[in-house]
């Protein structure tokens, strides 16, 4: 109704650090490899999963200095070919699986359910180990000398005919698979037993549901794909045919059951990405989000819909014309639901408070990238153009624009979002911006030269290339290069930040959520009582009101 | 503690027995006892879900093969001896039975039962995974192990040599799977059964051997589906 | 550096039908994705934070807006897959007058076989203005044929045969690709097509081969022996193939198949999959015998059986073609061109038509192919 000010709203508290927190609770590298807080987890998760990351973009970049020119001059076929299988694998394995989840989500989701912990510490903190056992099996795999079968792994190639690490690399993803099966049970739990007084469903941040929804999809999806990789493993070491024809298997039904995980898996990387948008749409718009109810059911429509299109991958891989079709027309029926989600994210903005601080950058980077990444979907799904662009760079380009124009870029929203809330202390504003500036024109110009070279014919995994091909392979290392600076930035300025940043306060940005309540950073039980929620997810009116109640008691 | 009537949480709250004192089992994470059975309980089911996945993936190319190769398959269950199957089935429903009586007994504060009751089905758990070795012993002697070692031809007509081998790896793969599991349960069965002896349980705090009860009935019912689809066809 | 393509030559009868539907979603969406790039910024600048506007007016939701960008997108969307599917349905249907060609993929090359003979690595001649139709399976992993220019792709399976099919419009060289990754030097696994014109072709064809594919397969069919009991006489041990290709036929278990490239592989590599009614299965298995260009021998060998004429005719009806291949809509070659001149000999298109409906990878079982209707 009328404008408020901030003055108005005194739950911008003045930049206190509280003395005793969940940082300082307990000293010594003991107490961090034993400890069974979630927030200590989520940062044990930070360290490992930013290490792959910087792994796995180290190899991107390599590749695309080696596409500089056609000839595949830079490295041998061999090597090229265990490059990109180590980008995937270590991408999105050790990277875009459990970043999202496995820090931001193991930080932030107890909190916003006003719970000190998740139902199952130790679990979480298990968690953790098998991703590391995991981890450790893809670094031996690095180390002694690679794998080259794609990370798809698919059959016969990886069976009977590569001679590289299958098996350890296999057999590191299966781990790695039961390390997010641990944490999707534990948020399950958590969401369903562990919510504070007074927090409904119905009240819950968006957040809360688009991580429940992909709980949902890593504890039925996963267990599929860990079948999978154990067939696999079976008939690489026992040289039988599960799936290679020699000796009697299909391979086709190989890449069945790989897609009947990998497909739900796409969603298990881009819905937490979608979680965070939602939360920080509404802290940098203080307002509520536009359709709540049609937000959170659009990602349980999403995780029940994504289980019925994986074969959308096989359109040119030998079935029949009537089953393509099917697989199309529900691929169609999948974009709903993010068409849904893209429209009310831009909606919320409508009359709306709208700071231009970095993670609102981030956010409208996502959502106009995520709509291109959606669209070209649509490309794919049109099974006249599939059949032309399927394993070409126009899908490499596709999905890029969803995992890293999506997926990361949402990260980097919520990794500055939450930042002052698990340090305790502000990044610098204006070299976040400039990295959100990077980010996005460097993530451009490395991807969107990839539809067009895609159409014109350069098929993906190729080491050399066509020379018509050259000019937009050059673009296209010229944008990774911006991009390598945008994601170097902010791991220098936020470990910087750490020392030096200025003091945040409980809630620097004047976002209504649970999270924002309690003090930064959070003390080790993350409240000083159990809180009683009586308002509304982003009920911007509400939450002051009880801030300020709470104050006054 | 609030009692606002909006949470599930809440809700378990208001159980009796959560009130009043602190169990020393209560971790402090959980309001109360009730929340804290109801999680686990609940982690459990979700746990019980996902290895449905898991188990229903390998069903599924079990039944595409089998599609596939009928014959093969039909001549690949003839060399399973049924009878040490169905013997091994009765002992497996048994050491269900002992272990529902178990978490019986625990609700109802009897510690020896309890612990007589888990050690029974530690036994007849070990007594199932022996016979199952004493299968896979036969199997291997007879050249039955899938890869390398497989020297098994099929009398009457060889060309079902190929599926065959393809049926004893799905034989292999599921049942040591089953095995896995039953291992791992049986270690688990070790642990309970010197908490039990210890007094850890009661009916305050029975949680961990009725989830264990939850995964080792699990544990069954796979076996139930696998013995026809092995043995039977 | 001067020549740099944005959009792929076009050189097939599918090619505009996939451009168009490609443009016009570069229409849809780019308009779509443009216009909330643009409400986004719009909104970003025109409700920024300003010192009177530190807390958002809130605004009830009304659900018609809902509805609408639920509803609208949802039809978008099915209009989308109706438009997809029915250019997919015209890339699988095969015409019945296609050339035969076979191809077969192995790491790292792709060979390809002319029914008059001729075998060709990394090369393909095709005549423009005529459709072609590969045959193809793969020697060892999964490898996927891709002729970027024609906007024609299929996946080449070790374990069966598939089929795809093209109509070149534009003479010239174009790009061969293997895009389904398969191992150390699938980036090398690339070659070229050429399309040729008829007279030009004709020219090549003539050029030299040992033999047509089927007499080279008749050879092969004595030399594994199969002729001792394939005698193609009544009461021989093995079924008569002469009028097998392409027919139904019952095996022992009472099911029925066709007769296809597929059951003719597999009649061959495993034998006892499927029996054919009256016979025993006593027939030992050819795997790992018999390789992929053997087994395409083979298999133009027993098409040819088709008719009941000697080998020599049915090279002589592929000569015929030749001959009339500047008028590819004649109904006469088409089926010659196929390789089966059916029992009839009227060259009906239905009886090639039923072999290459049967095919069950790529064909649409409820549309039986019509002679050319892409010319």
């Amino acid at each position: 109704m009328t404008s408020t000010t901030i003055d108005d709203a005194p739950f911008i508290e003045p930049s206190t650090r509280e003395r005793r927190n969940y940082l300082n609770d307990e000293y010594g590298v003991l107490s961090w490899l034993l400890t069974k807080d979630h927030k200590r987890i989520a940062l044990l998760y930070l360290f490992s999963v930013t290490t792959f990351f910087i792994v796995g973009g180290f190899i991107a970049f390599l590749m695309r200095l080696e596409l500089l020119t056609p000839e595949g001059d830079m490295f041998t076929s061999d090597t090229y070919n265990k490059l990109f299988t180590l980008h995937g694998i270590v991408m999105i394995f050790f990277f875009l699986i459990p970043a999202i989840p496995a820090i931001i989500g193991n930080f932030i989701l107890p909190i916003m359910l006003g719970a000190k912990d998740l139902a199952f510490p130790k679990l979480n903190l298990l968690s953790w180990y098998v991703y590391m056992i995991g981890g450790t099996f893809g670094v031996i795999v690095i180390i002694t000398g690679g794998v080259d079968t794609g990370w798809t792994f698919y059959t016969p190639f990886s069976t009977q005919y590569s001679n590289t690490k299958v098996f350890a690399t296999t057999l590191g993803a299966f781990i790695t698979g039961f390390s997010s099966i641990l944490t999707g049970l534990n948020f399950l739990v958590t969401i369903h037993r562990m919510r504070a007084p007074g927090l409904s469903w119905f009240r819950l941040p968006l957040f809360v549901w688009s991580i429940y929804a992909t709980s949902v999809v890593i504890m039925l999806a996963t267990p599929v794909l860990a079948i999978t990789l154990v067939l696999l493993m079976v008939e690489r070491v026992l040289q039988v045919g599960i799936f290679d024809p020699a000796l009697g298997g299909d391979p086709v039904l190989y890449q069945h059951m790989f897609w009947f995980y990998s497909h739900p898996a796409v969603y298990i990387m881009i819905l937490p990405g979608m979680a965070v948008i939602s939360e920080c749409v509404a802290a940098f718009t203080r307002k509520k989000i536009f359709g709540y109810k049609f937000v959170a059911f659009s990602s349980l429509a999403i995780a029940f819909l994504g289980f019925l299109v994986w074969a959308h991958h096989m359109f040119v891989a030998g079935m029949s014309v009537y089953s393509a079709m099917i697989f199309s027309f529900l691929t169609m029926l999948v974009a709903v639901p993010s068409a849904i989600k893209v429209f009310n994210w831009t909606a919320t903005m409508f009359k709306a408070s709208v700071s231009w601080q970095t993670p609102m950058l981030y956010v409208m980077g996502f959502i106009g990238l995520f709509t291109i990444g959606g669209v070209t979907g649509l490309f794919l799904g049109a099974l006249g153009v599939d059949v032309h662009v399927h394993d070409s760079y126009f899908v490499v380009a596709h999905f890029h624009y969803i995992m890293v124009g999506g997926t990361i870029m949402a990260y980097m929203a919520g990794i500055h979002y939450w930042w002052p809330k698990i340090t305790g202390r502000m990044y610098p504003e204006w070299w976040g911006r400039l990295s959100a500036m990077l980010v996005f024109v460097g993530f451009n110009l490395t991807f969107f030269p990839q539809f067009l070279v895609g159409y014109v014919g350069m098929p993906r995994r190729y080491h050399a290339y066509a020379p018509e091909f050259q000019v937009l392979n050059v673009l296209s290392t010229a944008g990774a290069t911006v991009l390598a600076v945008g994601y170097l930035l902010p791991m220098i300025y936020l470990a910087w930040s750490v020392k030096f940043g200025r003091i945040a306060g409980a809630n620097p940005w004047g976002a209504a959520g649970l999270e924002w309540a309690t003090t930064s950073p959070p003390p080790k039980e993350n409240f000083h009582e159990t809180p009683v929620v009586t308002w509304d997810a982003y009920d911007y009116p509400a939450f002051l009101k009880a801030m300020k109640e709470t104050q006054n008691v | 503690m609030s009692d606002a009537t909006l949470s599930h949480s809440a809700e378990h709250a208001a159980e009796p027995h959560g009130h009043g004192h602190h169990h020393p089992f209560l971790q402090h994470h959980f309001e109360d006892m009730g929340q804290q059975h109801e999680a686990s309980t609940l982690g459990m089911w979700f746990f019980v879900a996902q290895e449905i996945l898991f188990f229903g993936g390998i069903f599924a190319a079990y039944f595409i093969y089998r599609e596939m190769y009928p014959a093969a398959w039909a001549a690949g269950s003839k060399l399973q001896h049924w009878q040490i199957g169905a013997a091994n089935t009765i002992v497996l429903i048994g050491s269900s039975l002992t272990m529902a009586l178990a978490v019986w007994g625990a609700q109802q504060a009897k510690r020896m039962f309890t612990a007589w009751m888990l050690i029974l089905t530690l036994v007849l758990g070990g007594i199932f995974v022996g016979v199952k070795g004493y299968e896979y012993a036969e199997h291997i002697h007879h050249g039955q192990f899938p890869g390398a070692m497989f020297a098994y031809t099929h009398a009457d007509n060889p060309q079902l040599t190929r599926g065959i081998e393809l049926f004893m790896t799905f034989y292999f793969t599921m049942t040591g799977l089953h095995a896995l599991h039953m291992v791992i349960g049986a270690g688990l069965l070790l642990y309970f059964i010197k908490r039990t002896f210890r007094g850890d349980f009661g009916p305050e705090y029975y949680s961990p051997i009725e989830i264990m009860g939850l995964y080792w009935h699990f544990v069954d019912i796979v076996w139930i589906f696998l013995f026809p689809l092995l043995y039977l066809v | 550096m001067n020549d740099f393509p944005l959009f792929p030559e076009s050189a097939s009868s599918v090619a505009p039908l996939v451009d168009g539907l490609y443009l016009f979603l570069v229409a849809v969406t780019g308009a779509v994705s443009l216009l909330i790039w643009i409400v986004i910024a719009y909104f970003a600048i025109k409700y920024r934070r300003r010192p009177d506007n530190e807390l958002a007016q809130e605004q009830e939701p009304p659900a018609a807006l809902e509805i609408t960008w639920t509803i609208v997108p949802l039809i978008i969307f099915i209009g989308i897959f109706v438009a997809g599917a029915y250019v997919f349905f015209r890339m699988n249907r095969t015409p019945a007058n296609a050339l035969e060609v076979y191809a077969t993929g192995r790491q790292w090359m792709w060979k390809f076989q002319h029914p008059t003979g001729q075998r060709e690595i990394n090369h393909l001649h095709v005549p423009v203005g005529r459709p072609v139709k590969i045959t193809m399976a793969s020697e060892d992993v999964i490898h996927s044929l891709w002729f970027p220019a024609f906007r024609v792709k299929a996946d080449v399976l070790p374990n069966r045969y598939r089929t795809m099919w093209f109509e070149a419009t534009k003479t010239g060289r174009f790009h061969i690709f293997c895009a389904e990754y398969c191992g150390t030097l699938h980036s090398g696994m690339v070659g070229w097509v050429e399309v040729m014109e008829p007279t030009e072709y004709q020219r090549w064809l003539a050029g030299g081969s040992e033999g047509s594919l089927a007499s080279q397969g008749e050879k092969l069919f004595e030399k594994y022996a199969c002729n001792t009991c394939h005698t193609n006489t009544a009461g021989a041990r093995g079924p008569n193939l002469a009028g097998l290709y392409g027919k139904t036929r019952t095996l022992v278990d009472g099911r029925s198949v066709v007769a296809d490239e597929n059951y003719i592989r597999e009649s061959i590599l495993n034998p006892q999959a499927k029996i054919a009614a009256g016979f025993q299965p006593i027939m030992p298995t050819f795997q790992g015998q018999v390789n992929e260009d053997d087994l395409i021998r083979l298999l133009a060998y027993v098409r040819t059986l088709g008719a009941e004429q000697p080998v020599a005719a049915a090279v002589e009806s592929q000569q015929s073609f030749q001959q009339s291949s500047g008028a590819p809509t004649t109904t006469a070659a088409p089926a010659t061109a196929a390789g089966a001149v059916p029992a009839s000999g009227t060259g009906t298109p239905g009886a090639t038509a039923t072999g290459a409906a049967a095919a069950p990878q790529t064909q649409p079982p409820a549309a039986p192919p019509t002679t050319a209707t892409n010319q």
